[in-house]
C-alpha cells in the first residue's frame, strides 16, 4: 500500500482496531440515512401525502395527514424522526402494496439471499481451485484461455450472459425453464431447483470472473514468498506447498473481498431478478420504481447499504484476526 | 508566488524516469498485444459510429411497419430491422454512439471529481479525510443501479442528465485510489519544499499532488469508462434509459429480447456483442496503460 502505512504500521491491538471500526460504520450508516432522507425529499418535496392519500386528496386532507405525521415540522426534526423511527425498524409504508415497508422487504429479502447465497457458493467452489490452477501454471495455455474468458464474461452486461443462457439451454436444449420458480416463501423456491440453474449459473459466472481473478492474484503473491522457498528447499513438493500453506495463505484476503463485494452483488441481483422474474428484493425494488414507491425503495437501499457496511466491517474483522498486520492499514 | 514555479518540480509533465522515455513507453504499451488490440477496437467503433451513418444512411427517427420485423439481408437491410421497422445495422451505429459519449463523458467526469476528493482527503488528513471517506463509504454501500433508479423516477432520462448522473454514481473508486496516492505524495521532498517556499495548498495538491497521480488517474479512468457503458446499459435493461427514438445498445438489446422465441438474433446478438467489445476494448487499453505507467489500478 501507500508508504505511510508502511512506515508507521501501529500493531493495534483487536479491541481498538474493533471498536474504531464499529463507530466508523455507525457514522457511515449515518450518512446512508442522511443521502437517503435528501432523496426523500428531493423525490417528494410535498411529502408522502399525495403518495399515502391518493391524487384527489384535498388540501385539507394533506394538512391534516401533515400534521398528524409531523411533515409540518423543520426539516431537522423530520430527519431526526425519521431516525428514531428507523432505530424502530419502522420504515414507512408503500404508497402501492398496501402494507408496512418492513413487511414487504421482509417477505423478499429470504428469497434474494437464498439466490445469493447459493450462487455465491457455487461460483466459490469453481473460482477458488481455478485461480489456484491458474497461478500454478502461470503464463501456460491453460492460464491464459481462463484469463481470456474471465476478461470476456466480466465485460459482458450480466443480463445479455442470462439471454445466451436461457436461448441455448432453454431454447434449444429445453434443459432448464427461462422462468424462476414462484412462491412466497424459500421453502417453495428452493423445492423447484430446474428453475433456480439459469439464474443462479448467470450469477456465478460474473462472481467467478472476478473471483478466480482474486485468487489468482493472491496465489501468485504467496508463491514468490520465502515461506514457498524454505519449504521447497526442505524437500516438500510442490502440491503439499501449494495444498498446506499458499492456498490456506491466499484464501484471506479473498474471504475477505467477500464482504467488500456486497454492494456489487446486490447491484447485480436486480439485473437478475428482473431478467429471470425471480421474486426477490431486486424485482420488488423495480417494480417500486415503475409505481414511484418511494418508501419501498428507500427501504431497499437503507437494508443494502446497512448490509453492505456491516459486510466490510465483518471483512476487515476476519482479516485484522487472520492477519495482524492489516490492523493500522486498514483504520 | 511566481518565484516558486520555478523549483525544479517540473511535475506537470510527469514523464518514466527512463533515458529516452516516451519512446520506451510508447514500446511498452505497443508490445502488449492486448492493448493494441484494445486500441484497434476502439478506432473501429468510433469509426463505425461516428463515420458509419454518412455512408450507411437509414432514418432512425421515423418508424416504418410497412418494412418491420424483417431477416438480416432482405429488401437490402444487411442486419434486418426491428420490430418498428429501424434497420438494425443502422441503428446500432446511432445506439453505439449514446454508449460510447455517455460512457466516455461520465467515466471522465467521475474520474475528475474522485481525483480531487480524493487529492484533498488525503492531503488534508485528520478529520477533514475521515469525514470525506466516509461520505465515500456511505456512496459505495449504496448500489449504483439502484441509486440510478431512484434518479429516473424523479428526472427524465436524457444523455446529459445520464453523464452527470453515472458521473455521480461512480467517482468513489478514483478518489479511494487517488487519496492512497495523495497520502504517500505529500510527504515527499518537492511538496514539502513548495509548502516552506510559501506556496498554498490548493497549489500543491492542483500543481503536485494530482499531477504525479497521473498514472492512477489515467488507468482508473479506462475502467471507468468500460463500467459506465456497462451501467448505461443496465440503466436500458432496467426501462429507465434515454427515451425513444433516441437509443444505446443496452435499450436495442432489451427491446429484442422479447422477439427471442421467435428466433430474431439480430435484434439481440449485435448490439450485444457490441458492448461486450467496446468493453473488453476499455479493459485491455486500461490493462495496457497500466503497464505504461507501472501502477496497481486494479486487481491484476
Amino acid at each position: 500500500m501507500s508508504t505511510l502505512t508502511k512506515t508507521k504500521r501501529p500493531r493495534g491491538n483487536i479491541g481498538t482496531f474493533l471498536a474504531r471500526r464499529i463507530f466508523q460504520s455507525v457514522i457511515v450508516i449515518l450518512i446512508v440515512t442522511l443521502i437517503v432522507f435528501s432523496l426523500l425529499h428531493l423525490a417528494l418535496p410535498q411529502g408522502p401525502a399525495l403518495g399515502v392519500l391518493g391524487m384527489q386528496a384535498t388540501q385539507e386532507q394533506i394538512d391534516a395527514f401533515n400534521h398528524k405525521n409531523g411533515f409540518d415540522l423543520p426539516l431537522w426534526q423530520q430527519y431526526l424522526n425519521f431516525l428514531w423511527q428507523l432505530l424502530h425498524g419502522d420504515l414507512g409504508a408503500s404508497f402501492t402494496l398496501n402494507k408496512p415497508v418492513s413487511v414487504a422487504i421482509g417477505q423478499r429479502l429470504p428469497k434474494t439471499m437464498a439466490l445469493a447465497l447459493i450462487g455465491m457458493i457455487v461460483a466459490l467452489i469453481v473460482a477458488i481451485p481455478m485461480g489456484i490452477y491458474q497461478a500454478t501454471r502461470r503464463g501456460k495455455a491453460g492460464d491464459v484461455a481462463l484469463t481470456a474468458w474471465n476478461f470476456v464474461i466480466y465485460s459482458t452486461p450480466s443480463f445479455f450472459l442470462g439471454l445466451i443462457l436461457v436461448i441455448v439451454f432453454s431454447q434449444w436444449l429445453r434443459w432448464f425453464p427461462a422462468q424462476a420458480p414462484q412462491g412466497s416463501t424459500v421453502g417453495e423456491v428452493l423445492s423447484n431447483p430446474a428453475g433456480l440453474v439459469l439464474p443462479v449459473l448467470t450469477m456465478a459466472l460474473g462472481i467467478i470472473a472476478t473471483f478466480s481473478r482474486y485468487m489468482r492474484s493472491a496465489t501468485i503473491d504467496n508463491l514468490s514468498e520465502d515461506y514457498v522457498r524454505t519449504a521447497r528447499a526442505k524437500g516438500t513438493s510442490v502440491t503439499v506447498v501449494v495444498t498446506r500453506h499458499v492456498v490456506r495463505n491466499s484464501l484471506t484476503p479473498v474471504i475477505a473481498m467477500l464482504g467488500y463485494y456486497l454492494p456489487v452483488m446486490f447491484g447485480g441481483m436486480i439485473v437478475v431478478e428482473s431478467l429471470f422474474n425471480y421474486p426477490g428484493m431486486g424485482l420488488l425494488f423495480w417494480s417500486a420504481a415503475q409505481t414511484s414507491d418511494y418508501p419501498v425503495l428507500l427501504g431497499c437501499v437503507l437494508i443494502i447499504a446497512i448490509a453492505t457496511v456491516v459486510g466490510s466491517l465483518l471483512a476487515d474483522l476476519i482479516q485484522a484476526l487472520l492477519d495482524p498486520r492489516t490492523r493500522g492499514e486498514l483504520a | 508566488m511566481s518565484d516558486v514555479t520555478a523549483t525544479p518540480a517540473a511535475a506537470s509533465a510527469p514523464q518514466p524516469r527512463t533515458a529516452k522515455p516516451g519512446r520506451r513507453a510508447l514500446a511498452r504499451f505497443t508490445s502488449n498485444r492486448l492493448a493494441v488490440f484494445g486500441l484497434i477496437v476502439l478506432v473501429f467503433f468510433l469509426l463505425f459510429c461516428f463515420l458509419g451513418p454518412l455512408f450507411y444512411q437509414t432514418d432512425q427517427v421515423h418508424t416504418n411497419l410497412a418494412e418491420a420485423s424483417l431477416r438480416p439481408g432482405e429488401r437490402g437491410h444487411l442486419l434486418g430491422t426491428d420490430d418498428v421497422g429501424y434497420d438494425v445495422l443502422g441503428r446500432l451505429m446511432i445506439a453505439g454512439q449514446t454508449s460510447i459519449i455517455i460512457g466516455l463523458a461520465a467515466g471522465v467526469l467521475a474520474t475528475l471529481i474522485g481525483s480531487f476528493w480524493g487529492a484533498i482527503a488525503g492531503y488534508v488528513g485528520g478529520w477533514v479525510d475521515s469525514v470525506m471517506m466516509r461520505i465515500v463509504d456511505a456512496g459505495i454501500a449504496i448500489p449504483a443501479t439502484f441509486l440510478l433508479l431512484i434518479i429516473s423516477t424523479i428526472a427524465r432520462p436524457s444523455v446529459p442528465l445520464m453523464i452527470v448522473v453515472i458521473g455521480l454514481v461512480s467517482w468513489l473508486v478514483p478518489a479511494r485510489l487517488v487519496r492512497a496516492e495523495s497520502i504517500s505524495l505529500k510527504s515527499r521532498e518537492y511538496v514539502l519544499a513548495i509548502r516552506a517556499m510559501g506556496g498554498t495548498h490548493s497549489r500543491a495538491i492542483t500543481r503536485h499532488i494530482i499531477p504525479n497521480s497521473v498514472g492512477t488517474i489515467i488507468v482508473n479512468a479506462t475502467f471507468q469508462v468500460a463500467d459506465a457503458i456497462l451501467l448505461v446499459a443496465y440503466i436500458s435493461f432496467l426501462g429507465m434509459g434515454v427515451q425513444k427514438p433516441a437509443t444505446d445498445w443496452g435499450a436495442m438489446l432489451t427491446s429484442g429480447i422479447s422477439y427471442t422465441y421467435a428466433g430474431a438474433w439480430w435484434l439481440i446478438l449485435p448490439a450485444g456483442f457490441c458492448i461486450v467489445l467496446i468493453v473488453v476494448a476499455f479493459n485491455c487499453i486500461g490493462d495496457g496503460l497500466r503497464d505504461y505507467f507501472d501502477v496497481k489500478g486494479r486487481l491484476k
